[in-house]
């Protein structure tokens, strides 16, 4: 059996990073992920496994040193919380539109502005509406324990590289901050230069003379070419809702409700959910694990035989906008939530969800 | 088996490293197992809170309002968290530096000197450790044996020398604590 | 004698490296970047480099280099041509790796990047290109842009007190200690064109030596946004840009 290692999220995303064959981490301290960074520092990978790691001057920095690596259709990623993700949000999108792979953790805190460090999940929006400018979204994986941050380390490159796009986890401090065991997979080395020429002949791995140059970039002056380049984007969006969508269900197979949380949010309602029932509510809990893709099919499944759903969120009300457009007015939609970094506790929710299904 | 507990104190008092060894001794005994910080800008000497969860099953919200067994070790925490332990339950304090006493009535209440008790051992440091063991004492959920592979699972190498301290001062904590 | 006679191979004095394209350049007659393209060209092709290097080019009006130089290249957001430099050179130590920027990406909404992969000692080679003024936007005010100069956004001359003054970044980044080879030059007459390519081939060989970065400046003209005809324009420079902004090594270790 592989063993099993007390970790925080944090600590798991920069173990998952080495042992997964990430070649780079580019990335700047901010609470409440700095772990991440400093864990990775500690390993010293390019003593094993060849990784760079490297502390750049900013956020902004670190999304270019991204953008320059995965030019080289090298595995990168960086890891940041809510201001510095604004601040990468122009990197993100230049990344989105020249179509590279590569991961963005950001371990989302309170906002707006420099908010608070405690847990939030008020970048909701930002993460899977795109973020920066243009038409583009971002792959967007919401775990909710230490190995799911763990887990996603990996998938995430996958996916990255299967669509040619950025990927994003979008955890929360208490997921980042939070200590569970974790169960480290099997090694995946690095590839080799030489295999990412085979893979990636789209790559600036250097201009033989048998090819002919290859040129990164996202700007393209023909209006023609541009809208092409536009429709392709969304073309690969469209694949992603099709094949990519992933999600959890609790108790939903007799379920009249439905509560429906992602992250650490969902942890805390799955409690509220076991409460519930003990009282003899049917209700059952979704999780969505992509944000985007969005499980929009599964709520619309569920539709017929729900009374209520409820959102519940560390927001004013983001996700639940995603909800109301799946329902379609078919089901009322409530929401709950907290901000400021508070985190209700189960039986805070479930009193509101009560309240919810009693209007 | 489902054991929720609060370790609150300030920072410096060893609450996150013993919630830490708690935690591993519960992996070590094959139980799910969550830790949970406050985090904050506060370093040392500012108020720190843990909660730990040993489950024999999947652990689902590792926040709490109310806990099995609250470990206090300030006043601040005790004015925070007497009132969330759930009936029946268990509180141990440190009676250095508690100005009010605890109240409750439907609790069992506990006090260990642990500051004394790791002094006469040599070692303040062991003061986390002697708290652990009053914890154990009462809701022995781990085994010795396992407390110990814990310890060497979330102690660095080079300060392995240092177990066979640990042990004792957590069989002094499980021998002193007394009941109030 | 025949024109055929003429194009004979063994008559051949000179011939354009075929590192440079044939596509027609966008820049305006009498502007400096084709002729840094074309050393950057000779450079990459004598030293039989080509496969190795990877370029990184800017905002502004050399976002097109990569039209013209045969090599593989990477197109930065503005100002960030440093920072995907640096994680390319440090994921490719093998490669030759370099930013080719103007005065506006890289002394200001850039400044951040180039002192930090300067200060890093970045094993890359550096080509700013500082004629004082922003080209591709429609000649605006640059950090370059010298005391009393006219341009689309001080067109009563830049005023110290409105504007702030000429940054010579340069001279700051020959103080980084990860530097090791910091020059000034020129390419408005044959002989500083030698000299120019001589320094950028420096350049290129010392980011295999790792011996920190290699920055090389050339003050140019932009005879449309400073409103000079091509000869005037070299002119204008040697009197008012070189004064300023003095040729020579800086820096060279």
């Amino acid at each position: 059996m592989a063993e099993k290692i007390l970790m925080k999220g944090n600590e798991a995303i920069a173990h998952a990073a080495i042992r997964c064959g990430c070649d780079g981490y580019f990335g700047y301290p901010i609470t409440p992920q700095s772990e991440v960074m400093e864990t990775l520092m500690e390993e010293k990978p390019w003593e094993t496994t060849g990784m760079v790691v490297l502390q750049a001057e900013s956020e902004t920095s670190s999304i270019n040193m991204l953008y320059g690596g995965a030019c080289c259709a090298k595995k990168v990623m960086t890891s940041s919380s809510s201001p510095g993700i604004s601040l990468m949000c122009e990197g993100i999108s230049y990344l989105a539109g020249a179509e590279l792979p590569c991961l963005v953790v950001n371990v989302v805190r309170g906002g707006p502005g420099l908010g608070t460090i405690q847990p939030g999940q008020g970048d909701y929006f930002q993460a899977v509406k795109g973020g920066g400018h243009g038409d583009y979204k971002t792959i967007v994986l919401a775990p909710s324990s230490a190995q799911e941050m763990y887990d996603f380390v990996d998938l995430s490159f996958e996916l990255a590289f299967k669509y040619r796009t950025p990927a994003m986890i979008l955890a929360d401090g208490i997921v980042g901050q939070m200590m569970e065991t974790v169960e480290l997979r099997p090694i995946k080395p690095r590839i080799s230069n030489e295999e990412i020429i085979a893979k990636y002949p789209w790559a600036t791995t250097g201009k033989p003379q048998n090819r002919k140059q290859n040129v990164i970039t996202s700007l393209a002056m023909d209006a023609a070419v541009h809208e092409k380049l536009n429709q392709n984007l969304q073309e690969k969006y469209k694949i992603m809702e099709r094949d990519e969508v992933r999600f959890e269900t609790v108790n939903c197979e007799d379920a009249e409700h439905l509560i429906i949380a992602y992250g650490c949010m969902a942890r805390i309602c799955e409690s509220t959910v076991e409460q519930a029932r003990k009282e003899g509510i049917k209700v059952g809990l979704l999780r969505p694990i992509t944000l985007f893709p969005f499980p929009t099919n599964e709520i619309k499944r569920l539709v017929p035989q729900l009374k209520t759903i409820m959102s519940v969120e560390l927001s004013a009300g983001q996700m639940v906008e995603d909800i109301r457009l799946a329902v379609n007015g078919k089901v009322p939609v409530n929401f709950f939530g907290r901000l400021g970094g508070i985190v209700p506790s189960p039986e805070e929710v479930l009193d509101a969800f009560k309240q919810s299904i009693s209007k | 088996m489902k054991e929720e507990i609060i370790i609150a104190g300030f920072g410096g008092q060893g609450v996150l490293s013993m919630g830490k060894i708690l935690a591993y001794s519960g992996i070590m005994q094959g139980q799910q197992v969550t830790w949970m910080p406050s985090y904050g800008p506060e370093m040392r000497g500012g108020t720190a809170n843990v909660t730990v969860i040993l489950s024999d099953s999947k652990i689902s919200s590792p926040l709490l309002s109310r806990f099995d067994t609250a470990i206090i070790l300030n006043q601040q925490s005790m004015d925070k968290f007497e009132n969330s332990i759930k009936p029946g339950g268990l509180m141990i304090y440190d009676p250095n530096g508690i100005t009010r006493k605890p109240v409750r009535k439907d609790i069992k209440i506990y006090s260990i000197d642990a500051v004394e008790l790791s002094n006469e051992l040599g070692n303040s440091k062991a003061y986390n450790m002697v708290v652990l063991g009053a914890f154990l004492s009462k809701k022995p959920i781990v085994s010795m044996e396992n407390v110990i592979k814990g310890l060497k699972k979330s102690i660095p190498e080079r300060h392995h020398h240092l177990i066979p301290m640990n042990e004792q001062a957590i069989k002094v904590g499980m021998e002193k604590i007394e009941e109030k | 004698m025949d024109i055929k006679d003429i194009i004979k191979p063994e008559n051949r004095v000179y011939g354009k490296t075929p590192l440079l394209t044939d596509n027609v350049m966008h820049y305006c007659p009498g502007c400096s970047h084709g002729t840094v393209h074309k050393l950057i060209a000779e450079v990459i092709d004598e030293m039989g480099i080509q496969e190795q290097t990877i370029g990184v080019s800017p905002v502004g009006c050399s976002v097109f280099a990569y039209n013209y130089l045969d090599i593989d290249w990477q197109q930065a957001a503005h100002g960030r041509a440093p920072a995907l430099a640096t994680a390319t050179k440090r994921l490719h130590p093998e490669k030759y790796v370099f930013t080719y920027q103007g005065d506006g990406d890289l002394a200001s909404i850039g400044t951040a990047e180039i002192m930090h992969a300067c200060n890093r000692g970045e094993n890359i080679v550096v080509i700013f290109i500082n004629n004082a003024i922003y080209g591709m936007t429609g000649g605006q005010m640059a950090p370059t842009t010298l005391i009393g100069m006219k341009t689309a956004t001080t067109p009563y001359g830049r005023d110290p007190k409105l504007h702030g003054n000429p940054l010579k970044i340069t001279e700051l980044i020959a103080q980084l200690d990860g530097t090791c080879f910091v020059t000034r030059q020129s390419v408005h007459n044959p002989g500083n064109v030698r000299k120019a390519k001589k320094a950028i081939r420096k350049a290129f060989e010392n980011s295999m030596m790792d011996k920190g970065t290699s920055f090389v400046e050339i003050v140019g003209t932009c005879n449309s946004g400073w409103k000079l005809s091509p000869v005037q324009s070299n002119e204008w420079m040697v009197e008012n840009m070189f004064p300023k902004y003095p040729l020579g090594d800086i820096k060279d270790i």
